[in-house]
């Protein structure tokens, strides 16, 4: 941005983005429990968008329609997705001294569990999942990892009657974990993909695109891309991206071989993941794009996790796809950290591949 | 038709890379079918148009083949890779795969990591180029390739990579040139990304919305020295799945490829495969459903680089196909 007061907008702006990350980060949204995360992105786009309407499994639709002038050719449709759901525990039992049993929904390691501190239910009480001080562990005892089946979260309850009346079977516990900012990076909860909904949020308070932009804030993907699906098939795009907080992996290793994504090295683009292939016409216009403008880019390594790309790709008669991702140090876990920088390239690399996207992009040669 | 088959299966077309093998498909088809187009997802699809009034049907053999992408290359010019479609350790030492830009590797191992009598895992192998470092290495993070074989043909037996499943490429080819009075709208689907997740082929039947739909695919024999017991056996006729573990095939269908290959007298065998599904598993789960059946051509080390076909399978399949869509087809 060139105008005299550039420096001061931006400066807003980007507050205005940090606000919207932490917002995210720090609201519950568990797959199938996504009403808070769809109330704060609802508020955060209603004024930006034509359209905003829930579906009936709670996707959040926003519609941003074509620039005027586009001529009388047929309405271009680009859908872009990111999943508002995290992944989190569901209580499933009641033991006698009132400990809490659980599963997980979605995909959790075992070893991230133990002394962490959770908010349980829709009234977020504390509790924590309990753990063998170090003074009693015998022998081996240290070197094994304790089984989810065999951990209860502790909400302070004395019997079982008074931990049902605090917590009903069926309800969710997600990660107590406040948002901070470090230097130019964040750390926080579910930044995959509450990363993904705060860039899409960005390109929503934007300016319009030369097409009907689709945006779809998508429940349930950590379950199976359940959302994604059904979305996919209402909105019948013309092509997609999905936008993603995903694994980044950049810690020393023995050998020279790939990390997943590395922290501050650019929006990470999807080749192929166990979900999908991208779309290599998509793929190629943001690495063009990317090239242009001098945004920094990498490539997640080929062939691990899954997106909704999945889902939208396979949907009714095949739908271009490509996921564009923010990496995130940590997923899965109770904190995971972001490179601001990153954020706010991943932001620009789509605007502006999206500013750029006409159907010619999709011929085949 | 050996040449047809000798020339697709020395094509380039790992799964989502399929734009060499397309074209050459297109080539093939081109005077024989009334319209050929390319989907959104890339698949290839011929219509043959039928004279009074049939069904709609579905043929679909994937163009795709496994093969390896590369997902990081070294400081000295070294390329690891993931695999496209499920690779075996035991077929890769010593292999060779080529890229889309013609680059030739050798797949390598590492020696350090090798315990005597166990087979190592995927990302302990890598691929040569013959770059002398990284700056100078000729493909990058994200190519394709696939494996490099020659086409042998072995008298009765025929011996190629992705045999898997350019024999059925050719069968459908070969079928679409040789039918005469139908009565039935035929595509013949030529799907992409089979050997990933099957995309190819639910988004081209949803296109087409058929009233039935076959799979044109290789199956697992159990005729091999100590082999997993299977009833299917090289040479023993075309296979007409009963079953897989992505499927049941539709029952109404499956008994119409019986009947068919009783009455024209050709030999044929049932299948049930324990492991492995085919784009039936996809296409039968379309809209409303769609009734899908699997003609499975017998194979031998099938993801392997060298996976061999009986050649009387081969021509028996192209016969049953066109018994059954000469036909009328009620199920």
């Amino acid at each position: 941005m060139t105008t005299a007061d550039g420096g001061q907008r931006s400066a807003i702006g980007a507050r205005e983005v940090l606000l919207i990350l932490q917002e995210l980060s720090e609201a519950i949204g568990i797959s199938g429990n996504e009403d808070a995360v769809r109330k704060i992105i609802a508020d955060a786009v209603r004024d930006h968008v034509d359209e905003l309407r829930t579906d009936t499994i709670g996707n959040l639709f926003a519609v941003k329609k074509a620039r005027a002038a586009q001529g009388a050719k047929r309405a271009f449709k680009v859908m872009l997705a990111a999943h508002m759901d995290e992944v989190g525990l569901m209580v499933t039992g009641h033991d006698g001294n009132g400990g809490l049993r659980f599963r997980p929904v979605g995909g959790i390691d075992d070893r991230v569990l133990l002394g962490k501190v959770l908010l349980v239910g829709p009234d977020k009480v504390p509790g924590v999942i309990g753990v063998k001080p170090v003074h009693l562990l015998k022998g081996d005892e240290g070197k094994q990892v304790t089984k989810m089946d065999d951990m209860r979260i502790d909400i302070g309850a004395l019997s079982k009657e008074e931990a049902e009346g605090l917590i009903k079977l069926g309800q969710v516990a997600a990660f107590s974990t406040r948002y901070n900012k470090v230097g130019r990076t964040a750390t926080g909860k579910a930044f995959d993909d509450r990363a993904g909904c705060a860039v899409l949020v960005e390109l929503l308070k934007g300016a319009r695109f030369p097409f009907d932009l689709h945006a779809v804030f998508t429940v349930q993907e950590e379950v199976g891309l359940r959302g994604a699906r059904v979305a996919a098939s209402a909105v019948e795009p013309d092509c997609a991206f999905v936008l993603e907080g995903t694994i980044c992996d950049d810690l020393p290793k023995d050998k020279d071989v790939s990390p997943t994504t590395e922290l501050g090295k650019g929006p990470a683009i999807s080749l192929m993941d166990r979900s999908a292939f991208a779309d290599r016409r998509l793929v190629d216009h943001l690495i063009a794009t990317a090239e242009k403008l001098g945004i920094p880019y990498q490539f997640k390594q080929p062939g691990i996790g899954g997106t909704d790309a999945g889902a939208i790709t396979r949907s009714k008669a095949g739908v271009p796809t490509a996921p564009v991702s923010v990496p995130c140090r940590y997923i899965h876990s109770p904190v995971s950290r972001l490179s601001l920088d990153d954020f706010d390239n991943t932001v620009r690399l789509m605007r502006e591949s999206l500013s750029r996207l006409t159907p010619d992009v999709l011929k085949r040669s | 038709m050996k040449d047809l088959i000798k020339k697709l299966t020395e094509v380039y077309g790992p799964s989502g890379y399929e734009h060499s093998i397309r074209q050459i498909i297109r080539d093939e088809v081109r005077g024989y079918a009334d319209e050929i187009r390319t989907n959104t997802l890339g698949s290839l699809i011929a219509l043959k148009r039928g004279k009074g009034k049939g069904k709609k049907v579905m043929l679909a053999a994937h163009m795709d083949e496994i093969g390896v992408m590369v997902t990081h290359i070294d400081e000295k010019g070294f390329c690891r890779f993931a695999s496209i479609g499920g690779l075996y350790p035991l077929t890769l030492l010593g292999g060779r795969v080529v890229f889309g830009n013609g680059t030739v590797g050798v797949i390598g191992m590492e020696e350090k990591h090798f315990e005597r009598g166990k087979t190592p895992p995927l990302d302990q192998f890598f691929v040569d180029v013959g770059a002398k470092d990284k700056a100078s290495c000729p493909v990058k993070v994200g190519d394709a390739a696939g494996f490099s074989r020659p086409f042998e043909d072995l008298g009765g037996r025929l011996v190629a990579k992705t045999m898997d499943d350019r024999v059925a490429c050719a069968i459908l080819i070969e079928t679409l040139r040789k039918l005469r009075r139908c009565a039935h709208d035929v595509y013949f689907v030529f799907t992409v990304q089979e050997e990933m997740t099957l995309a190819g082929a639910g988004t081209s039947a949803y296109g087409i919305n058929p009233d039935m739909a076959l799979a044109v695919d290789v199956t697992d024999t159990g005729d091999t020295p100590e082999s997993n017991h299977m009833a299917v056996a090289l040479g023993g006729g075309p296979a007409i799945k009963v079953q897989d573990s992505g499927m049941v095939a539709h029952a109404g269908v499956k008994e119409l490829m019986v009947r068919r290959a009783e009455e024209a007298k050709l030999p044929y065998q049932l299948e049930v495969l324990a492991g492995g599904t085919t784009d039936a598993m996809a296409i039968q789960m379309v809209r409303e459903g769609i009734p899908t059946g699997c003609l499975s051509i017998p194979c031998r080390y099938i993801h392997s680089p060298s996976e061999m076909v009986d050649y009387g399978d081969v021509e028996n399949s192209v016969k049953l196909l066109l018994a059954i869509l000469s036909k009328s087809i009620e199920l």
